[in-house]
């Protein structure tokens, strides 16, 4: 299958502070990638990487066979990556919904018409539609993920990149996301979730990558890769907090 | 039955087509003023009306590209002088000139834009008034254009606008209402616009904004430059209503600065509300407190940090906020379908 996110020697540090050590990896259209690690590992870095907010100090990164690492963010978004943010980023002064008709104008670029629709449909999917009218910037916490993972899907993008949306949700709610992203990945978009709730990942994800220290220690199946002895040495603790 | 089936989405609401209802009738009652109104009293409206302009365009510019200038004084002072210049030298009839000043604005704009740009917060800030201060220094050495004591525009130039002083008064208050009118039906258009919806989102959250697909400087760029050529055409008619220019009064940072930042920032800003609202507030307090002097300006400066604590947002971001209400229908509301 055809890749549509390949990172090649990717590096980045902070000073001292290392959040990309040669970091490669591809995910195959279609594929759900799920992003394990510990606390400070890079895994947010990695995603801002991937969408532009920050530049590599090395290395490549290429979506759909088109090398990206020079473009910029808003025109990586409108060629087909949206991402939800880890600490959410509502539009605070607009509504939930002109908050998703800004990705579905900007990001996906549809018509008026269209975008109105998209959005609508979107609100419905991800059962925001009774706080449509509200303003982002009045919601809970737990609303404003949910608004991110609505927002990034409003800009239609081939590729969604989740950042822990599941953190605090009560085993209700959690298994309803789940069901969301399954019917998003039947869709034919491509995912890549950074998850510490990990036994929502494995209900999604085909394969798994484990980050530490910004290395890549491990990729695979995601039930082996849990399992094997390295993961268990950075992870432990982790499991026990989601 | 999709989501998108039984729901629509509505933009007007009661309050705004009240405010449409009044506001036309009130510009109604305006562009009869020459017939009901003394020459003082269309002097007031003209200036008011010009206010309205400064303000709402320097209101999209900070609050909403967050371009916080205070150097439109090169834009007001750069209309002024191509109306000059255009009419002295050119032969241009005077009302020609107003909308020509824009054009001159917005070319004057671009590669400003790309200098300033690349400065931030009060750096930006700054660098706008700096600029200001270098289209003083430049205009103060144009001999032809009376250098730093100015001139007056030539009585022939003056009567060109046409035969009768009552006519020329009441040509120019209608140009200064039809400016008015014309800027906050632009900056209204906008915002209701694609591009008013990356704007707001800009206003709201930068990372955000860009992570969706919002191109950031080519916005901001965009709002630059259509403020800087607005506020030449508003400058132009400036000077062509007091028929005398020179540099400290054209590039005047206390003019059309500080009072314009005066107006939003009590009006409220980042509304199209607002910069109305203060402009009437700005000239109650001048007309009340004329005979002051400079007592007047520490007046207003008490005024604007009583309500820069009482009210960040400004007196229409407090209604806005206890109410909800919105003069101007920008919101979109979801409703379901009956
Ligand atoms: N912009 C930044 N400047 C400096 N340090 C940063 C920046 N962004 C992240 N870091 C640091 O990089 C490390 C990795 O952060 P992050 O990518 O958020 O990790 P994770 O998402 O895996 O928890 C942390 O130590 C963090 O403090
Ligand atoms: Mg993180």
């Amino acid at each position: 299958m055809a890749s549509i996110l390949s990172l090649r020697d990717v590096e980045k540090s902070f000073g001292a502070v290392t959040v990309a050590d040669q970091l490669s990896y591809d995910v195959a259209a279609g594929e759900a990638l799920g992003v394990v690690g510990p606390n400070g590992a890079g895994k947010t870095s990695m995603f801002n990487l991937i969408t532009g907010t920050l530049k590599p100090d090395s290395g490549d990164i290429a979506f759909e066979g088109r090398m990206i690492t020079s473009t910029s963010a808003a025109a990586r978004c409108r060629a087909g990556i949206a991402r939800s943010f880890q600490i959410p980023q509502p539009f605070g002064g607009m509504s939930v919904f002109e908050n998703l008709l800004v990705a579905a104008t900007q990001g996906a670029r549809e018509p008026a018409r269209r975008a109105n629709a998209l959005c609508l449909d979107v609100l419905e999917q991800t059962g925001l539609m009774a706080k449509a009218n509200a303003l982002a910037g009045s919601l809970t916490l737990l609303e404003r993920k949910r608004l991110e993972l609505a927002r990034a899907l409003c800009a239609k993008p081939r590729l969604l990149l989740l950042d822990e949306i599941a953190g605090g949700l009560t085993q209700h709610e959690c298994e309803a996301l789940v069901g969301t992203i399954t019917d998003i990945r039947s869709t034919g978009v491509s995912i890549v979730w950074i998850e510490h709730v990990v036994h929502a990942l494995l209900a999604v994800v085909d394969r798994l990558i484990v980050l530490d220290f910004g290395r890549k220690i491990a990729d695979g199946d995601p039930h082996d890769t849990m399992a094997s002895r390295e993961v268990q040495e950075v992870y432990i603790g982790i499991e026990a907090d989601a | 039955m999709s989501a998108a089936d039984n729901h629509i989405v509505a933009r007007a609401s009661p309050a705004s087509r009240i405010a449409a209802f009044i506001g036309v009738l009130l510009l109604i009652g305006l562009i009869a003023a020459p017939w009901w109104a003394g020459r003082a009293d269309m002097r007031l409206i003209s200036e008011i009306c010009l206010y309205v302009a400064l303000a709402s365009l320097w209101n999209l510019l900070a609050g909403y590209a967050g371009l916080v200038s205070v150097g439109q004084q090169a834009f007001v002072g750069l209309g002024g002088y191509f109306l000059f210049a255009a009419t002295i030298f050119f032969g241009v009839p005077p009302l020609a000139a107003i909308p020509l000043a824009a054009a001159a604005g917005a070319a004057l704009a671009v590669p400003i834009a790309v200098l300033i740009f690349r400065l931030r917060g009060a750096y930006f800030a700054i660098g706008t008034w700096v600029v200001a201060e270098v289209f003083r220094l430049v205009f103060a050495q144009v001999s032809a254009l009376g250098g730093g004591s100015g001139t007056s525009l030539p009585a022939g130039i003056v009567k060109g606008i046409a035969a009768s002083r009552s006519l020329r008064e009441a040509y120019t208050y209608w140009m200064a209402l039809g400016l008015a009118v014309l800027v906050v039906a632009m900056v209204y258009m906008l915002l209701r616009s694609r591009r008013g919806l990356a704007l707001t989102a800009i206003r709201d959250n930068e990372l955000a904004a860009t992570s969706l697909g919002i191109d950031i400087w080519r916005t901001k760029f965009f709002v630059y430059v259509i403020s800087a050529a607005l506020t030449a055409s508003v400058g132009a008619l400036i000077f062509l209503q007091k028929l005398r220019i020179s540099p400290d009064a054209a590039f005047s940072v206390n003019d059309w600065t500080a009072f314009v930042i005066f107006i939003v920032v009590i009006g409220g800003i980042g509304t199209i509300e607002g910069p109305i609202i203060g402009t009437i507030i700005f000239f109650l307090l001048r007309e009340t407190l004329a005979d002051l002097g400079t007592t007047y300006l520490l007046v207003l400066g008490f005024v604007a940090i009583a309500v820069m604590l009482r009210a960040p947002k400004g007196l229409w971001g407090y209604v806005k906020d206890k109410t909800g209400v919105e003069l101007f229908a920008l919101t979109r509301r979801v409703v379901p379908k009956r």
